[in-house]
C-alpha cells in the first residue's frame, strides 16, 4: 500500500489476521503511526478496532502479519514486553482497585519501597509530580472509589504514564465522559504529543477525531479502508469511509433525492389525521447507568404499518430509550402509550400482553438463556400462557416449537438443543419467532441483524418488511447505516438523546445521516 | 444408484437432503443424550473412585489392609438392617439441606445457611411439639409441626433472600453471618428459658413425634430411621416438579442462568430471589424434623453438628438435581456412619477424610461446580467493591 509513506514509524502493523472461532475480527489490516502524533483509529462497531490495538498491546497474537514498535520487529510479544517497550493500553472498562488510593493504583505493581515495606509517602510524592508534569489533576490521596469516572480515567492514564508508556492506546476514552472532561482530556493529550509522546485513540465519534487527532485510519469489516491526514478532512469524507459507497445499492429507488434536500424543508411530515399512533412516546427522559440523562425529553409517533429507523452512533440513548419502552428502565419523566392504552408502571410482561414485542439488542445476554432449549426459549416472556395455574403444559411447549422452527426456518431443527449450540443467525431467529411469531401491534427491533450472517439479514428484513405491511408499527435501531436506509419509512438520526432530525427515508442519503450522526449538521 | 441406497455410504449429492439431515438429528439427539447422562454420572464416579485410592493408601499407612476396612464399612452400612436404617436416618437430613442448598443454586443464589436454617426449623417443631396438648392426634400434630420447621427455615431464609432483592447484599455473606447468630439465639434462648435443667435440650414433645420406621419394619430396630424420610423423599419429587415442570420453576432457572434475559421475560428477578431463599430455608428447616421429631423428642444444642454444611457437598456432587441430591445424600450418609463402622481397626476420621475427597474430586471434576464456587466469590467481591462505593457516595 502507498499511503504508508514514513519511514521511522513508532507503530506499523501490516497485514495483521486475528480469528476468534469462526469470526474473523482482523483481516489484513494495516496501520502505520508517526511518532509524537495523535492518530486517530475510527470505524463502527466490530470494524476490528480494539482487536488491532490489543494486538499491538501484546493481549492477543496476531494469526498473520507483523507488529513493528520503533522499527523493531515485536510480533506476538506479551504485555509485559509492550509494558517494557512503553506502549500503554487505557481500556474501555476500568481495571483499578475501589478500595486504594489513586497513589496506591499507580504504583501497584511496582511499588517503590522502603526496605520491606512499600514506601506510600515516595508514592504519593512521585504520583503528585507525575500529575503537575502530565496535567492528569487527580488527588493522590484520594479513594478510586470517590472519583467521578472522569478522574478514574486520568488514574488509568498516570498508571500508564507511570509504567514510562512513551505510546498511549486509548479505547474508546470519551464513551463515559461528559462533554468539560472530554475537552480536559484533549488537552492532557496534546501536552503529551508536546512531551514527545505518541497516541492512538480508538474512537467512532466523528468530531472527537477532527477535535483532536493529526492522522486518522479508518476501519471497516476488519480491514484499514483509507488513511487521512485530518487536516482538510471533513467528517463527511471520514462517515463515507466507514459506512463504505456500497450504501448507495441499498437505497435502490429511494435515493432518488440524492442529498440536495436540506433537512429544515423536510421535517417531521405531519402524521395523518385519521390514523391513530400505534405507539405514542411523550416527552421521555430517560437516565444511564452512570447517572446522566441519556434520552432527554424525546417525543414521536409510529404509525400502523410504518417503520420508524433510528440510526445514529451507538450510546447516544437508543439502549436506554427501548429498554425504558419495553419496561425495563424506569422513565425519570414522559409517558409512552400503545395504542392509546398508557404503559404507565406497567411491568414488563403487562406491556407484553398488550402486544409489545421486543428484540433486544444483546441476545445473548437478554433475548436468550444460552442453556436453555430451543423449545424453552421460544415462550420466554410469554411462560404464563403455556400452562395452567402455575404448572408449565410441556406438550404445547413442544408444539410451538415445531411449528416455530418450521415457520423461521430454525436450524437445527431440534427443538431439544440448547440456544447455545446454535449459530448467531439461528439464535437470532429463536428471537425473532418469538417475537414476531405471536400477536403484537408494535416491535421494537434493537439492532435485529447484528452479527447474524448474510442469508439470515435477508430472512429477517422480510420478516420486518412483511410485518410493517400487515400494519405492525416497529422501531427499529441499528448501528448499520444501510440497513436503517434499506428498512425505514421514517429515519430519525438519535444524537446526545435527542431527534436531531427524523426525514422520510425517502429523502436520505447515508452521507447526509452521517454528518447529522456526528452532532456536526445540527 | 437409487437414492435409498446411497444413503448409508455416502454423503454424497445423490442423498436426500431430508433424509440426510434427519438422520443427522437422530445422531445428534442420541449423542446429546449419551453426553448428558455421561455427564451427570461420571464425576460421581470419578469423585468416587478416587476417594477410594486415597482411602487405600490411608488405610495401608495404618498397616491395615484396605480390604478388610471397606468389607467392614459395607458391612456395617448396607450389611445389616440396623446399618441401613442408620445410613437412612443421616441421609434424610442431608436430602434436605442438599435440596435446600440446589434449589438456591438454581436460581444463582449461593445459601451457605443451611445450617442455621436446618436448627430453626428443629427448634420451631419441637417448640409447637410441646406446646400442642398432649391428646394431639399425630394425624393433625405431625403436619402442624412439620408446617412449624418449614415456616421457620423459610423465615431465616427471608432474610438473606430480603436483603439481596431489596439492597443486592451478597447472599454468601449474610447466610454465613446468620448462622452464628441463630445458632448463638437458639442457645441463648434455650438454655436461659427452655431448657431442661442439667441438660442442654428442650422438654420433650407431647405430640407429633414421627414414627420409627421399626414401628413398622422390625429389623430396623435400634436404628434412628423414621418416617421423615418419606417427607424427604417428597420433598425430592416437588422440588423436581417445581424446578422443571412449573413456570416458577422456568423462571427460578432463568434467573440463576441469566438475570437480564429473565427480566427481559418479564420475570421480577428480585421477588424470585426472595421466594426462592425462603423455599430454601423451609428445605433445610424441614431437615430439623428428623432429629427433633423423628429421633430424640426434644430440640438440643448443636443437633444440627455440620448436616447443613455437608448439605452443599450433597447440592454440588448431586448436580443440584432433586434426584442426583437423594444419591448424594445416601454416598454421605453411608460414609459418616461407615466412620463408625471402621473404628474399631482405623480412626472414624478416615471416612471424614473420604467425604473431603469426594467434595475436592467434584468441585475439580465438575465445571459447573468450579463456574458456580467462581460465581459465588465473584458475588461476594462484588458486593465488596459495590458497598466500598456506596460508602462514600
Amino acid at each position: 500500500m502507498t499511503m504508508f509513506a514514513s519511514n521511522a514509524s513508532a507503530i506499523r502493523m501490516t497485514g495483521v489476521v486475528k480469528a476468534f472461532g469462526a469470526v474473523v475480527a482482523n483481516r489484513d489490516a494495516f496501520l502505520d503511526v508517526a511518532p509524537g502524533e495523535i492518530h486517530a483509529l475510527v470505524g463502527e462497531n466490530g470494524a476490528g478496532k480494539s482487536t488491532l490495538m490489543r494486538v499491538l498491546a501484546g493481549m492477543y497474537a496476531p494469526d498473520a502479519g507483523t507488529v513493528q514498535v520503533n522499527s523493531k520487529n515485536v510480533t506476538g510479544w506479551k504485555t509485559q514486553d509492550a509494558i517494557a517497550a512503553g506502549v500503554g493500553m487505557v481500556h474501555q472498562h476500568f481495571m483499578l482497585v475501589p478500595t486504594l488510593t489513586v497513589a496506591e493504583n499507580v504504583i501497584l505493581g511496582m511499588e517503590p519501597r522502603k526496605g520491606m515495606q512499600v514506601d506510600l509517602h515516595r508514592a504519593v510524592i512521585e504520583v503528585e509530580s507525575l500529575c503537575r508534569k502530565s496535567g492528569l489533576h487527580v488527588d493522590a490521596k484520594a479513594k478510586v472509589a470517590d472519583l467521578s469516572v472522569g478522574e478514574a480515567q486520568r488514574v488509568e492514564i498516570l498508571k500508564a504514564l507511570y509504567r514510562g508508556a512513551k505510546i498511549l492506546i486509548l479505547d474508546e476514552p470519551t464513551a463515559v465522559l461528559s462533554p468539560p472532561e472530554v475537552r480536559d482530556l484533549w488537552t492532557v493529550l496534546r501536552a503529551l504529543k508536546a512531551d514527545g509522546g505518541t497516541v492512538v485513540l480508538i474512537t467512532h465519534k466523528l468530531d472527537e477525531v477532527i477535535a483532536v487527532s493529526d492522522t486518522i485510519t479508518v476501519m471497516r469489516g476488519g480491514m484499514t479502508i483509507s488513511r487521512f491526514a485530518t487536516e482538510g478532512t471533513t467528517p463527511r469524507d471520514i462517515a463515507r469511509a466507514m459506512v463504505g459507497r456500497d450504501v448507495q445499492l441499498h437505497l435502490d429507488a429511494q435515493s432518488s433525492a440524492d442529498g440536495v434536500s436540506t433537512a429544515a424543508a423536510v421535517a417531521t411530515p405531519t402524521p395523518t389525521p385519521t390514523v391513530t399512533p400505534v405507539l405514542r412516546v411523550t416527552d421521555v427522559s430517560v437516565m444511564s447507568d452512570r447517572g446522566t440523562r441519556a434520552v432527554n425529553d424525546l417525543s414521536f409517533e409510529i404509525r400502523p404499518g410504518e417503520i420508524l429507523g433510528i440510526a445514529g452512533v451507538e450510546g447516544n440513548g437508543q439502549t436506554e430509550l427501548l429498554e425504558a419502552i419495553a419496561g425495563l428502565r424506569a422513565m425519570q419523566s414522559g409517558s409512552v402509550q400503545l395504542s392509546s392504552q398508557d404503559f404507565g408502571t406497567r411491568s414488563v410482561r403487562e406491556r407484553a400482553d398488550l402486544g409489545l414485542s421486543h428484540i433486544p439488542e444483546d441476545r445473548q445476554r437478554r433475548g436468550l438463556i444460552l442453556d436453555y432449549s430451543i423449545a424453552d426459549n421460544l415462550v420466554l416472556g410469554r411462560q404464563q400462557h403455556f400452562g395452567s395455574f402455575g404448572a408449565l403444559d410441556t406438550a404445547r411447549i413442544a408444539i410451538n416449537a415445531v411449528e416455530q422452527v418450521r415457520r423461521f426456518d430454525i436450524r437445527p431443527a431440534m427443538p431439544s438443543l440448547p440456544a447455545r449450540a446454535l449459530s448467531g443467525g439461528n439464535q437470532q431467529k429463536i428471537v425473532i419467532a418469538r417475537e414476531m411469531g405471536r400477536e403484537f401491534s408494535v416491535l421494537l427491533a434493537a439492532q435485529p441483524t447484528r452479527g447474524v450472517d448474510v442469508g439470515a439479514i435477508e430472512f429477517i428484513h422480510a420478516q420486518l418488511r412483511l410485518a410493517r405491511n400487515a400494519g405492525k408499527g416497529i422501531l427499529l435501531v441499528s448501528a448499520d447505516l444501510p440497513e436503517v436506509l434499506a428498512l425505514s419509512d421514517r429515519i430519525a438520526v438519535m444524537y446526545g438523546g435527542r431527534f436531531v432530525t427524523v426525514l422520510p427515508a425517502a429523502q436520505c442519503t447515508a452521507e447526509q445521516l452521517g454528518s447529522y450522526m456526528t452532532g456536526a449538521a445540527v | 444408484m437409487s437414492s435409498g441406497m446411497s444413503g448409508g455410504t455416502s454423503t454424497g449429492p445423490a442423498t436426500p437432503p431430508r433424509e440426510q439431515q434427519r438422520k443427522m438429528q437422530s445422531t445428534g439427539e442420541v449423542r446429546a443424550i449419551v453426553q448428558r447422562l455421561a455427564g451427570g454420572f461420571l464425576p460421581p464416579l470419578v469423585a468416587l473412585a478416587s476417594a477410594a485410592v486415597v482411602g487405600d493408601l490411608l488405610i495401608l499407612s495404618f498397616g491395615e489392609a484396605p480390604s478388610t476396612v471397606f468389607r467392614l464399612l459395607v458391612e456395617g452400612t448396607w450389611g445389616n438392617a440396623y446399618g441401613i436404617g442408620q445410613v437412612l436416618y443421616k441421609a434424610t437430613t442431608l436430602a434436605c439441606t442438599g435440596l435446600a442448598f440446589a434449589l438456591a443454586s438454581r436460581a444463582g443464589l449461593f445459601n451457605i445457611g443451611a445450617e442455621g436454617q436446618l436448627a430453626a426449623g428443629g427448634f420451631g417443631a419441637a417448640l409447637l411439639g410441646t406446646l400442642l396438648p398432649a391428646g394431639t392426634p399425630g394425624l393433625i400434630a405431625v403436619p402442624l409441626c412439620l408446617l412449624a420447621a418449614m415456616l421457620v427455615g423459610a423465615g431465616v431464609g427471608a432474610v438473606p433472600g430480603a436483603l439481596r432483592a431489596k439492597f443486592g447484599a451478597s447472599e454468601v455473606i449474610v447466610t454465613i453471618m446468620l448462622n452464628f447468630i441463630v445458632l448463638a439465639f437458639l442457645n441463648w434462648i434455650v438454655s436461659s428459658k427452655l431448657r431442661v435443667p442439667e441438660t442442654l435440650h428442650t422438654l420433650p414433645v407431647v405430640a407429633g413425634m414421627v414414627p420409627r420406621l421399626a414401628d413398622s419394619f422390625a429389623a430396623f430396630r435400634g436404628s434412628a430411621a423414621n418416617f421423615t424420610i418419606v417427607f424427604a423423599v417428597l420433598a425430592a419429587v416437588v422440588s423436581w416438579w417445581y424446578l422443571f415442570r412449573t413456570r416458577s420453576g422456568y423462571e427460578l432457572r432463568a434467573v440463576g442462568l441469566q438475570p437480564d434475559a429473565a427480566e427481559y421475560g418479564g420475570v421480577r428477578v428480585p421477588r424470585v430471589m426472595l421466594v426462592t431463599m425462603c423455599l430454601s430455608g423451609a428445605l433445610a428447616g424441614l431437615g430439623g424434623m428428623n432429629f427433633v421429631l423423628g429421633y430424640k423428642g426434644y430440640y438440643e444444642e448443636g443437633f444440627a453438628g455440620g448436616a447443613g454444611f455437608l448439605g452443599i457437598a450433597v447440592g454440588l456432587v448431586g448436580r443440584n438435581h432433586p434426584f442426583g441430591i437423594l444419591g448424594a445424600a445416601l454416598l454421605f450418609g453411608t460414609l459418616s456412619q461407615g466412620g463408625l463402622a471402621v473404628n474399631a481397626i482405623v480412626p472414624k476420621q478416615l471416612t471424614d477424610i473420604l467425604t473431603a475427597v469426594v467434595i475436592l474430586a467434584v468441585a475439580v471434576a465438575v465445571p459447573e461446580v468450579q463456574k458456580q464456587l467462581r460465581a459465588a466469590a465473584a458475588n461476594v467481591t462484588a458486593a465488596f467493591y459495590r458497598d466500598a462505593r456506596n460508602d462514600v457516595s
